[in-house]
């Protein structure tokens, strides 16, 4: 394995830009995922042709067409039975799924929430941008309640998702969250999430500048980011603010924003980030924090780990081969009550 | 065995069904007489009659749970149409069956169940065995329950256990009545009951207690029967199911091939026992999901497919509904993948335990867009294997989606199945792609199949994407192009067409000309041809081709429609294979016959119809 391991180690960006033009409109957050991506792509340390892109039906479905790896676009829904089909026939296989609000949290709802249940090594980039855009313009899953859109025009009646709080439930074993233009963040996310054993789900806050311009503008600005973003970082206490001053609190059982000085406030009574804590409660709760009583948390949510389907069913399989008397199929068509004429 | 026999009296074929309370044990009793028979080296055929409840109220008529076995010295296609001899362990089972016995036939009761309260549940005002409706059969009124707590009163079990054995007291009658062995019984109970030798030593003792009570009774003593053994050649034989033979077909062509099985399924009656059975097999490696739903199961099957495993997916009919979608993309993206479809009586849920043939036309065309897929139909419980086994080389050999269709009545009815070698099937080729392959194109056809090649993940060299969206000739690039995709289309449907040059011509069953040609397809096999050999038997030119290649039909179709004066197309649906034959071949007259009831045909209606047309002017 010299020369995988060799090819590993040299492999670029470029190893892995596809030819194909990119069709995303210009300005969408896309551009910026692909670009993080494609960056992330060569430290994973994984050859080239285990590196398995799938998507269902979207915007953010076109993703494998521009990543040169083995991809499959699928149908509107269905990636993550896609891809959960593609991992656990070879569970070498490097496998990340794309998919969007419409896509995982509406149509494909059911597959998503039982990807996490089952808790495949496959690495989910949810492109949260609360619409549907491919199909220009109708509400989704996440549009914030009351939202005027094309199918909403009296403004939308539904509750909106919270993804984490979706995929924390649904016993989902990592979750983090980023914003389409912090690269950085992006990057490093990304390759925590393809490290992680298990279903790792990184929801991304993307902008879609035809539909639903500024969707995420109250957290994603350069105005107020800096108010309104909490970067997670695990077993640091939770300051957030533009002078670092603000802190979270756990009060009885609610999370609180407190001044750092105020009423003799200091850092060590803020909460400390644990992602590995197992019981999800306090994830879940930050994970719905938001504006404009919260900031909104990034980063690394939960990360905790447990045994994965496909791993599981190679050792079941392995035992089986071990132990079976049924070796072959003529074994099989001759085992149990036969008879000779 | 040391009685004397005053007579014994050879037949030739006998039909017997055993019916009680679901909870009464009669699938077991019809399996080991079955067994029985198979010691005997009779050919049989068997069906289970269920309830569509796993415990229907006891003692009513919609909680009657049969199971029949057709079995004989001569070659036997068929679960049999009506019954020589019926066993009836309650009120219930003796209502619902009753028009399924023969005139003159024997049936064997429990008098001891015919009480006030059962006689009601079961719908009867007079008490059936005193009210002289049965004078037309031969009754034999067996006291079974007392007979059989009497049997093991030594051995200190309570008597409702022993009761749950009484089943085995019935079977024994039906030993004597056969002549036949207690060897494979005892060898089950030996078995079965490992752990307790006081429940091996009552069911032993339930068994020979019937069968001495039937040693007794006069009406029973006096004649009994022998069926002689079947002239089947030479070899090792087994009973399997349709649904049991479907799985191991799957996995020989998953051995065969020497890609891994995945299955992606959903449970759903009738063909859940594919899924399980599958999920036995992990030795073999089989990778089984039991998915969210049925658009789970293909869907994965597919990403399965692509990652370079054997996929299958298994259902009935409201399942292939579901997966509609998903096999459309396994047609754009050229990917082999196998799609059982264990029919049963629709639309919606329907009967769910019943049987039909009517998914046809969604098989051959429910789809969006223009979207061929192979369609292949097994005939019997035990070419369910041979079947699945060909679906599954041409998925892989010629690169297409492969719908199967069986149907309830072959997938839970078993039969005699002659063992295969493996050595013996045909060899399976898939178009495998090598590592660093130049020429590589991920639409780049075989010349002669039209087939892509399978480029597998994990692969050096080989990395390109496909999807839903059409494709560009050659290059797989996503194409709008409109010349492009006519080419596609007519690409796609003639590579599903040419897979005819390299299937077996069709075959016919008797004379290659005549006057009458009866064509079938799927589960009907067994019952055209018995009711074909009587045509025949009594000097008419009639001939049976029966079809298994739905699409492509087989090349010599044409040319033989072409040598029968008529031609008739009888069906369990409203019409479906013959409204595609009669889109395909327009320049013939088809008359049509169909039944819908989530019943299979009888050989004496499919007679007098097929009379009545040679007759027609």
């Amino acid at each position: 394995m010299a020369d995988g391991f060799q090819e590993i180690t040299t492999l670029t960006k470029e190893d892995f830009t596809s030819d194909q033009m990119v069709k995303w409109c210009p300005g969408c957050g896309d551009h910026a995922i692909l670009s993080s991506f494609l960056k992330v792509l060569p430290e994973l340390g994984v050859r080239k042709q285990d590196v398995v892109v799938v998507s269902g039906i979207g915007c953010s479905s076109r993703f494998p067409y521009y990543v040169k790896t083995y991809g499959f676009h699928g149908i509107h829904g269905r990636a993550a039975p896609l891809a959960s089909g593609i991992k656990i026939t070879n569970p070498d296989l490097h496998v990340w799924m794309i998919t969007g609000d419409g896509d995982s949290l509406a149509i494909g709802g059911n597959h998503f929430i039982h990807l996490l249940r089952r808790n495949l090594d496959i690495n989910v980039m949810l492109f949260n941008n609360k619409i549907y855009g491919l199909t220009k313009g109708q509400y989704s899953p996440t549009t914030p309640a009351g939202k005027k859109t094309k199918t909403s025009p009296q403004g939308t009646i539904e509750h909106p998702f919270n993804v984490g709080e979706l995929a924390i439930g649904a016993q989902g074993t990592f979750f983090a969250r980023t914003v389409d233009n912090n690269p950085k963040m992006m990057g490093e996310i990304m390759l925590e999430a393809g490290r992680h054993k298990g279903t790792s789900l990184i929801e991304i806050l993307q902008n879609c500048v035809i539909f639903f311009n500024n969707v995420h503008a109250d957290v994603a600005s350069k105005e107020t980011k800096d108010e309104n973003q909490l970067f997670l970082r695990h077993g640091e206490p939770m300051i957030f603010g533009k002078e670092n001053d603000k802190g979270i609190i756990l009060r009885g059982t609610n999370l609180e924003v407190v001044k750092i000085g105020d009423h003799g406030i200091t850092e060590k009574d803020l909460l400390v980030h644990d992602k590995y804590q197992r019981d999800p409660g306090i994830h879940v709760m930050l994970a719905k924090m938001a504006p404009p009583v919260f900031p909104i948390v990034l980063g690394v949510i939960r990360s905790v780990t447990d045994f994965t389907f496909e791993s599981k069913m190679e050792q079941i399989i392995q035992y089986e081969i071990e132990t079976s008397l049924i070796k072959t199929v003529d074994d099989l068509l001759n085992s149990g009550k036969t008879w000779e004429i | 065995m040391t009685t004397k026999r005053h007579k014994v009296v050879e037949l030739e074929n006998v039909v017997v069904r055993f019916a009680g309370d679901s909870g009464d044990g009669m699938q077991l009793t019809g399996t080991l007489f079955s067994e029985a028979a198979a010691v005997a080296g009779n050919d049989f055929a068997t069906f289970p009659d269920y309830p569509a409840e796993i415990r229907a109220p006891q003692g009513t008529v919609s909680g009657v749970s049969g199971f029949q076995i057709h079995f004989g010295h001569k070659e036997i296609f068929t679960s049999g149409d009506l019954a020589d001899v019926l066993v009836a362990m309650n009120p219930a089972p003796l209502k619902k069956n009753l028009m399924w016995v023969k005139k003159g036939g024997t049936i064997i009761v429990d008098t001891e169940t015919f009480n006030d309260k059962s006689l009601e549940k079961a719908g009867y005002n007079e008490n059936p065995l005193t009210d002289g409706s049965l004078t037309e059969y031969n009754v034999i009124k067996a006291p079974i329950s007392s007979l059989t707590k009497k049997s093991c009163e030594d051995l200190g079990l309570d008597s409702k256990m022993i009761l749950k054995s009484r089943n085995m007291f019935a079977l024994g009658i039906m030993f004597f009545v056969f002549n036949r062995e207690f060897s494979s019984a005892d060898e089950y109970f030996e078995k079965k009951f490992r752990a307790n030798p006081l429940i091996i030593e009552s069911n032993k003792r339930i068994l020979r207690a019937g069968y001495n009570f039937a040693d007794t009774i006069e009406a029973l003593s006096s004649i009994t029967y022998k069926v002689e053994p079947a002239k089947l050649s030479k070899g090792k034989y087994r009973n399997i199911t349709g649904n049991i033979a479907t799985a191991w077909g799957l996995l020989a062509a998953s051995e065969k091939s020497g890609r891994k099985l995945f299955l992606g399924s959903y449970p759903i009656t009738p063909a859940t026992e594919i899924l399980q059975e599958l999920s036995i097999h992990k030795s073999l490696g089989a990778k089984v999901l039991q998915a969210e739903d049925e658009i789970a199961g293909i869907v994965s099957s597919i990403g399965a497919s692509f990652a370079g495993a054997f996929a299958v997916t298994s259902t009935s009919g409201p399942g292939l509904s579901l997966k509609t979608e998903a096999i459309g993309l396994a047609v754009m993206t050229e990917l082999p993948i196998v799609i059982v479809d264990v029919q049963r009586a629709g639309p919606s849920t329907g009967m769910p335990t019943k049987s039909e043939q009517s998914d046809l036309l969604q098989a051959l065309f429910g789809r969006n867009g223009e979207a061929p897929v192979v369609v292949l139909a097994a005939s019997s419980s035990s070419n369910c294997f041979y079947y699945a086994y060909e679906a599954g080389k041409i998925a892989m050999e010629h690169m297409t989606p492969v719908i199967l269709l069986t149907d309830g009545y072959i997938a839970n009815g078993s039969e005699v199945f002659r063992i295969p070698k493996m050595a013996d099937l045909p060899p399976i080729n898939p178009p495998i792609v090598e590592a660093e392959d130049l020429i590589y194109r991920p639409y780049l056809r075989n010349p002669e199949k039209l087939n892509r090649s399978w480029a597998i993940p994990g692969t050096l060299g080989l990395r390109h994407r496909i999807g839903g969206l059409e494709k560009e000739n050659i290059s797989g690039n996503v194409s709008h192009d409109p010349e492009n995709h006519q080419l596609m289309c007519e690409l796609r449907a003639e590579k599903v067409r040419r897979v005819a040059n390299y299937i077996e011509p069709q075959t016919i069953f008797g004379p290659k000309s005549g006057d009458l040609l009866v064509v079938s397809w799927g589960s009907t096999y067994g019952v055209m041809i018995e009711a074909v050999k009587e045509m025949q038997d009594a000097g008419k030119k009639v001939s049976l081709a029966h079809f298994h290649y739905i699409n492509p039909l087989p090349n010599n179709t044409e040319e033989i429609f072409g040598r029968f004066k008529k031609i008739i197309v009888p069906e369990l649906n409203l019409g479906q294979f013959v409204l595609y034959l009669r889109m395909n071949f327009q320049k013939f007259r088809f008359y049509q016959y169909n039944k819908i009831q989530g019943l299979p045909f009888m050989v004496m209606e499919l007679v007098d119809k097929f009379n009545e047309i040679l007759e027609e002017e």
